[in-house]
């Protein structure tokens, strides 16, 4: 009889082909999604002399390349962009393997696409070339990003040697109060933990505060489990999980899905499962939250002010946040709903599902943006959903853009993008510094108090405005 | 790969905490080839250079520290980005090692698979190491990594603790993917058990 074991381990070890002393394992990888910044992966394979062994295992939609004005490959012009996005769709072409291009309506952020489509499915391993693949968690499924070398090599033998992680759970215990979100959520939980804290762990988030969230949130929580370290983040399968899956296009169906289920209900932890380490959270403290640096630790709640770095407890931290405080024009003791902003995104696959976009419009419905504000879908299938949903009209009528799927401005590397020294209140993942453009500012925050910051013009506390 | 045994070389003191990946190379680069002729430029861009080109005093530019091929960095090197391309800009300025008492784990294994040693020290040896450099601008560091032993720019000495298979990976400069092959034959079982008792995947 095998010994208690929590969550990860019961995937990891199903997919375990060869275990070496030293603890490293060659682990049978289930999916691999890619996106077209790893086009040239396919060529540099054939180069050093092997195949892509499985492409049917192998999933593939552009996202960081794609303007977002754009509907048609044509649409984009000549250049870097357009030779990234037609590289993959070409390799895909030639070599077989599920791609959906930029004109399909299943085209989208890559984290957004997976789940959607039922790629994503409890109890797999699945890797992308992508840091924020830890998405797929959400879904109890061992998902986490790798680099471009072990890209290749998934591609060339469908196996990927790994440590085994320590195991971290995080408890989030009560109920998220009023106006507070997923993004509050995971955003208190980085800073508690710290942006390094989760290094060399797994970490699995569960307490009733995550079970009381919808996939989409819970998808908001793991994908940002890489902002405290940590390469995967999962969450327990439960009936909300199993109904999210059935019946997508590519989840299983029949005798098929009883088997699935079957398996799936085995996967959550044992009761007497071992973490290396524990860390509770209390749901009914946190606020709405703002991040105020340049790493998504350094968060505050909305009527709190900036925080000193005299109050660092050591000379390094310290310096990270003077420098920050520099960086980003702040002071410390300046009240954080007294921080002016002059863009809004709202999109990434940290917050462009249809429950992101039904907050923030939630929000703006009968007010009228003051700064520009950008509204970019996950995918095409969101980007209809809204539109069924008349969220567009009330994004537009605002003065907003309504823009086609994408990375767009949370890695801005496709047109749209901050000048220097451009403030913006972004539900994206990063805040680190030029991320959204050379020089830019980047606060972090949840759709509903992105679009709070669009109809004020700067942070507000969400609960205030009355609805 | 080339193989990693030895290595002294000029260090380069980098005191900035959770320096990210997208500080290392800035995402606008990402989609060059890493045959790039201006790829050396791209690591710590930024940092590096202003908006017309310019140089600014940041300490790689500074003259004792041009040829310096091994980085002391601060808490949380590397965090972020998957962005292999950060390891790239690393080996275009022909940087064989990194020392940080905490590495983004993504980039750290970027890092051993192309050849670039991470080494992981404490946060007060990292911090005495960095002082010594500013210092004695152009001072050099030893690395022993058979023995795991880095000697400081003042000759004293910090053991560290690698994985055993990542050493070997970075003495014998393996490839992965040859590696993996050798255990074809274990794969090929587990694959054909697998498929059968896990039809629904497939």
């Amino acid at each position: 009889m095998p010994g208690p074991r929590t969550l990860f381990e019961k995937i990891f070890n199903r997919h375990v082909v060869v275990e070496r002393e030293s603890g490293d394992a060659l682990l049978f990888i289930d999916r691999q999604l890619i996106h077209d910044l790893h086009y040239r992966s396919f060529d540099e394979l054939r180069t050093s002399g092997h195949v892509v062994r499985y492409p049917e295992q192998l999933f593939a939609t552009p996202d960081h390349s794609i303007p977002t004005m754009a509907r048609k490959l044509a649409d984009i012009p000549p250049g870097e962009m357009h030779d990234t996005v037609a590289g993959l769709e070409h390799s895909a072409r030639q070599l077989g393997f599920t791609h959906f291009g930029i004109a399909d309506d299943r085209h989208g952020i890559v984290h957004i696409v997976g789940p959607e489509q039922g790629i994503t499915l409890p109890g797999l391993t699945l890797v992308c070339g992508d840091s924020h693949t830890s998405t797929h968690g959400a879904l109890g499924c061992l998902s986490f990003g790798i680099g471009s070398t072990e890209v290749k090599h998934v591609l060339a033998t469908q196996t990927l040697w790994q440590r085994r992680p320590r195991n971290m759970r995080i408890t989030v215990a009560g109920r998220l109060g009023f106006g507070v979100g997923a993004k509050d959520l995971i955003l208190s939980i980085i800073n508690q933990v710290g942006a390094a804290g989760g290094t060399g762990y797994a970490i699995e988030y569960s307490g009733s505060a995550i079970q009381q969230l919808s996939i989409e949130g819970r998808m908001t929580i793991s994908n940002m489990t890489i902002e405290a370290g940590a390469r995967s983040g999962i969450i327990a399968p439960d009936d909300k999980t199993i109904d999210y899956v059935h019946g997508r296009p590519y989840a299983p169906s029949g005798p098929k899905w009883d088997e699935a289920v079957a398996y799936w209900r085995t996967l959550p932890s044992d009761d007497d499962a071992v973490f290396d380490k524990e860390v509770s959270i209390d749901a009914r403290v946190i606020e709405p939250t703002v991040t105020w640096g340049n790493s998504p630790q350094y968060t505050v709640g909305i009527n709190d002010v900036i925080p000193d770095p005299s109050s660092a407890s050591d000379a390094s931290t310290r310096a990270d946040m003077e420098s920050a405080l520099a960086y980003m024009d702040l002071k410390p003791g300046m009240p954080v709903s007294e921080i002016a902003v002059d863009k809004v995104f709202i999109g990434s696959c940290t917050n462009s599902r249809i429950e992101d976009l039904r907050a923030a419009a939630d929000i703006i419905r009968g007010r009228c943006a003051v700064v520009p504000a950008l509204v970019v879908p996950g995918s095409g299938l969101v980007k209809k959903q809204a539109e069924s949903e008349g969220l567009d009209r009330i994004f537009t009528e605002a003065g907003m853009q309504w823009r086609e799927p994408g990375c767009s401005m949370c890695v801005a590397i496709n047109g749209d993008m901050l000048s220097p020294g451009e403030r913006c209140a972004s539900t994206s993942n990063r805040n680190f510094r030029g991320r959204q453009g050379t020089g830019s500012r980047t606060h972090l925050v949840s759709p509903a108090m992105a679009a709070g910051a669009a109809v004020s013009g700067h942070f507000t506390d969400i609960r205030k405005l009355g609805r | 790969m080339e193989p990693f045994s030895r290595f002294s070389a000029v260090a380069v003191p980098i005191d900035i905490a959770n320096c990210d990946t997208d500080q290392i190379i800035p995402a606008r680069f990402l989609r060059r080839p890493k045959d790039d002729p201006g790829y050396a430029k791209f690591l710590l861009h930024d940092l590096r250079f202003r908006s017309d080109g310019s140089e600014t005093d940041f300490v790689f530019n500074q003259a004792s520290y041009r040829n310096g091929r091994i980085l002391v960095c601060d808490v949380n090197w590397g965090c972020g980005s998957s962005r292999e391309a950060a390891v790239n800009a690393l080996t275009a300025n022909r940087i064989r090692a990194v020392i940080a008492p905490a590495f983004g784990d993504i980039h750290y294994s970027n890092c051993v698979k192309n050849g670039v040693l991470p080494v992981r020290l404490l946060s007060t040896e990292c911090e005495q190491i960095r002082a010594q450099l500013h210092q004695s601008p152009g001072a050099s560091i030893d690395i022993d990594l058979e023995d795991q032993i880095v000697s400081g720019p003042d000759g004293a000495q910090y053991v560290f603790e690698i994985d055993q298979m990542d050493k070997l990976r970075l003495i014998k400069g393996l490839d992965d993917i040859s590696l993996t092959l050798e255990h074809q034959s274990a794969i090929e079982v587990y694959e054909r058990n697998y498929r059968k008792n896990n039809s629904w995947i497939f």
